[in-house]
């Protein structure tokens, strides 16, 4: 066990655990960060998908020591001042969720691709998100709710979102 | 001792923590109970409704909802029957001690069934609450009216009172009757569903804010003081045998708690989550091989499941006589349909909490039947019944999976064993390879055609590897059980399927057979029931061969189709037959179909395309779909680029929540069709992990979905317009739409799924396309 210092949702936390232990169990259960969740331990499906200075990363394959320092941000850190970001309002208004246990990587992996690219196509949307699994299958909708979120974004219903 | 007249005293409490639009359950309260837990009167209005002084209504119902919105539904018809507004209600679902036992989720039957006591009790209390304002008033009820939870008199509307001023923080006190919970009524009748308000509009999901917000609590998310977390070891092939564990190997691990182990079943407990993940790796156990082959490779499944002797073939159903006719038809055609085993292979693997304290046992989980959990455990455990109680909690979505809740069942076990409150999750690895299966199918089909082309003779034999089908929640069956050496005798027989169609085919004979694998107990390839049970398989055998048949005559796969479904004029109560002809009707309109034979004629790129159709029912629910697919010639890769589903489950509580579970519905049995099995060598399943088991991804998405919502019923108008069940439907067809549709584009028919790439290919070369 070692006191590792993490950033968290940009707050600082200090936490006594194995440094090799990875990060999603050290947010879920001691910082009682609920957003990412444990699909496959694997890095395969995205559940517990966080951005790491605002790349989309598996926590659950990622050493918590590797992010000491390092801005991590959850699924609960994206909205600001209690504004929903633009992205998590278009999956309400296009009610992608269905069971919704994989939708924390969804969101956050589209966060990471319109970052990249504000305006993505089609095409490019489907390779962004090929490697974030749904079992509910909401993929259409997915897809559906990150054009909405694109153009809210360009459209600046998204400013001052982080 | 519990009581209702304690949970409205606390429900006020209640809704203060979690708001009325949000999806939080009221976790503190449920914890903070003190049992026993006797079973919930539901022949008490007070069991099922709560009304505040503030004029909000808690509903409370015995289903849960797996992410397709019934709760929403549930709100809404409960509702409108109440003349509340939905945004002044909320609902809890699933929580054994506070809800009435409804069965949990399961059969499509949220609203065909569990809707209409959700809606006689509502009616009831308004009933109810009308004869208080009568008396307050002094007017007849008659001369009342009553709008969003406010009663007033019709000549002098300053006279109001609302609901909460009636009732609030009161009990009811009336008696239901009904011999059973299905049945549960009052004095007052349903509105007609013209009067109905609320029903048919899309309030959007109560649940959804809080799981893109990151503030709802899961069943995975349960913590409690002094909680700690297990692993399972599973054996490392099927039907192994514990020889001895060497605690030695983890006992350094830091936070390391206990090795429990009884029979074949072993888990390790550690402080903290990690731990237990690293222990359960660590631990050195021996375990004995058995002598012979648990099964035969996937790669020899079908082989094997024809050659073998059936454990229970069920009487055939006749028609005619088949037979005779083969010999009289003009053509006859028959072909071999493939199906292998498919996993449930939910997002998130099993788990569940399980919490002894005060010598009781509460289990948080995600088990869509928590009441079948609560008496499993009761009984596995030897624990009196009403010292368990299950609160449901939103989990992965498993289709089933949960049905046979084994982690649910572990973490009671290992709460026990431990005398505190214990968290158990599966592995990816146990999950996808040791999770519950749909049995994989065996169909040979044979059909005869007259000169004219007419269907005059079918011949459907199936072979289902279903036997030992696991049920509910038994605490004779689940995996904890089995690896315990507890046995039922005899085994569950096992399901197979037969085709739904309403075509009228004058000699037809329906066969069906349930064949065993080697290993009965212990086993990975344990069935059970995934999302429309069968129905995928056998409608992919039928509904794909008929378009085979619709070939052979020359005949447009709609026209065909049409031909038989309109040969018959005899209906049913439920106008399954009007409402089948429309719904083929609506989806060839909505897709612009272009009436000619298959195969077209093919395309001279790299890429073929076509279209397919597929037409069935389930219970009263009919679902015609069509697929448009491209075909790549020299990859062998299927894209569906579209799909059109017509949909007709009578009365619709909520259009967009429908239609989202419809869309849903067909990718899940298009990821079945082009993607999903199960492989495994003759002792251990080989599936064990997102590559080892390929799903649908966003990269196959279609480009388009189109829902089309068909009231097929002749007389549409009609007060009582039932509400039938929406959620199986639409998995049955996909799969024959899109094989027909590659049949289309290629003049290939593929009878066996998954239709993977180098499977597509090989089929593409050996017919030279």
């Amino acid at each position: 066990m070692a006191n590792i210092t993490l950033r968290v949702n940009g707050q600082s936390r200090t936490v006594d655990v194995d440094p090799a232990t990875p990060l999603l169990y050290v947010l879920r259960n001691d910082l009682d960060l609920h957003g990412p969740r444990f699909g496959c331990g694997l890095g395969q499906c995205g559940a517990c998908t966080v951005l790491v200075k605002g790349a989309a990363m598996r926590s659950c394959i990622l050493p918590v020591s590797t992010v000491q320092g390092a801005e991590v941000t959850t699924l609960e850190g994206l909205s600001v001042d209690g504004n929903l970001h633009p992205l998590q309002q278009a999956w309400i208004d296009e009610q992608v969720p269905a069971c919704g246990f994989c939708q924390n990587g969804q969101i956050l992996t589209a966060k990471a691709l319109l970052d990249r690219n504000p305006a993505p196509t089609d095409a490019q949307i489907r390779q962004g998100m090929a490697g974030t699994l749904c079992r509910c299958m909401t993929y259409y909708r997915i897809q559906s709710a990150i054009k909405r979120a694109a153009k809210a974004i360009a459209s600046g219903d998204g400013k001052g979102i982080a | 001792m519990t009581t209702r007249r304690d949970f409205i005293k606390t429900s006020g409490f209640l809704v203060v923590g979690f708001s009325l639009t949000g999806a939080r359950l009221p976790l503190a309260a449920q914890g903070a109970e003190p049992g026993p837990y006797p079973d919930v009167d539901f022949r008490q209005l007070d069991s099922w409704i709560v009304i505040r002084q503030d004029n909000t209504a808690t509903f409370f119902v015995g289903k849960t909802d797996l992410g397709q919105g019934t709760g929403t539904a549930f709100r809404q018809v409960m509702a409108d029957e109440l003349d509340m507004p939905y945004d002044r209600t909320s609902c809890v679902m699933g929580a054994t001690q506070v809800t009435v036992d409804q069965g949990g989720s399961g059969g499509s039957d949220a609203l065909q069934t569990d809707g209409y006591p959700m809606r006689r009790v509502a009616a009831e209390a308004r009933r109810v609450l009308l004869e208080m304002a009568s008396a307050r008033f002094g007017v007849p009820v008659a001369q009342l009216v009553v709008s969003d939870g406010v009663v007033s008199v019709a000549a002098d509307p300053s006279k109001r009172v609302t609901y909460g001023e009636l009732i609030g923080g009161r009990k009811f006190n009336v008696t239901l009757t009904g011999d059973n919970v299905d049945a549960t009524t009052g004095a007052a009748k349903l509105k007609d569903v013209q009067q109905l308000k609320i029903v048919g509009t899309s309030p959007q999901r109560y649940d959804i804010p809080a799981k893109v917000d990151g503030s709802l609590r899961w069943a995975v998310d349960v913590k409690v003081p002094g909680m700690v977390h297990a692993r399972n070891v599973k054996p490392p092939v099927a039907g192994a045998k514990l020889a001895s564990i060497d605690e030695s190997s983890v006992k350094d691990i830091p936070g390391f708690l206990k090795v429990v182990s009884k029979g074949n079943y072993v888990a390790v407990v550690c402080e903290r989550e990690e731990q237990a993940i690293q222990a359960a790796r660590q631990l050195k156990a021996t375990w004995s091989k058995p002598a012979a082959a648990a099964f035969p490779s996937s790669e020899d499944l079908f082989t094997y499941m024809r050659g073998a002797t059936p454990t229970s073939s069920a009487p055939p159903s006749v028609r005619g006589d088949v037979e005779a006719a083969m010999k009289e038809a003009t053509k006859v055609i028959e072909a071999d349909y493939e199906i292998p085993f498919q996993g449930h292979v939910s997002i998130g693997p099993a788990h569940a909490m399980a919490d002894p304290s005060d010598d009781q046992m509460t289990v948080y989980s995600n088990d869509m039947k928590s009441y079948g959990l609560r008496e499993g455990v009761a009984t596995f455990l030897k624990i009196p019944r009403d010292r368990v109680r299950v609160v449901w909690m939103e989990g992965p979505q498993g289709y089933g999976r949960t049905a046979a809740d084994d982690a649910g069942f572990e973490a009671a076990y290992l709460a026990k064993e431990m005398g505190r409150p214990v968290r158990m999750q599966w592995m990816r690895d146990e999950e996808t390879a040791w999770d519950t299966k749909a049995p994989a199918f065996a169909v040979k089909v044979r059909g005869a055609l007259d000169a004219h082309g007419n269907l005059i003779a079918f011949d459907y034999d199936a072979r289902t590897a279903d036997f030992n089908h696991l049920g509910y929640n038994q605490p004779d069956t689940v995996l904890i059980a089995q690896l315990m050496g507890i046995r039922r005798d005899p085994p569950a027989r096992g399901n197979s399927a037969t085709p739904s169609e309403m075509y009228a085919i004058p000699n037809r004979r329906m066969a069906m057979h349930i064949v065993g694998l080697p290993l009965v107990w212990e086993t990975p390839l344990r069935t059970g029931n995934l999302r429309d049970p069968n129905g995928p398989q056998s409608t992919f055998a039928s509904e794909s061969f008929i378009d085979e048949l619709a070939a052979a005559a020359g005949a447009d796969p709609v026209e065909f189709r049409l031909k038989l479904l309109t040969a018959s004029t005899d209906d049913d109560s439920g106008f399954k037959r009007a409402r089948s002809i429309a719904c083929v009707k609506a989806a060839a309109d909505a897709f612009g179909w272009d009436k000619r034979p298959s195969p077209k004629r093919r395309d001279r790129g790299e890429i073929l395309t076509g279209r397919g159709i597929a037409y069935t029912y389930r219970s009263q629910t009919i679902s015609a779909e069509i697929a448009e697919v491209e075909v790549n010639r020299r990859t062998g890769h299927v894209w569906v680029k579209r799909m059109v589903c017509a949909y007709d489950c009578g009365l619709v509580i909520n259009p967009e929540t429908l239609r989202r579970v419809v869309e849903n519905g067909m990718l899940h049995s298009l990821s079945r069709t082009l993607h999903e099995e199960v492989r495994f060598d003759t002792e251990k399943v080989t599936s064990v992990n997102w590559a080892s088991y390929p799903t649908m991804t966003h990269l196959d998405t279609p480009e388009s979905l189109e829902v089309v919502l068909v009231n097929g019923d002749p007389k549409p108008k009609r007060p009582d317009l039932p509400h039938y069940g929406a959620g199986e439907t639409v998995c049955k067809p996909t799969l024959a739409a899109i094989g027909n549709a590659i049949f289309d584009a290629t003049g290939v028919r593929l009878r066996r799924v998954p239709f993977r790439d180098a499977r597509v290919l090989a089929a593409l070369k050996a017919a030279k396309v």
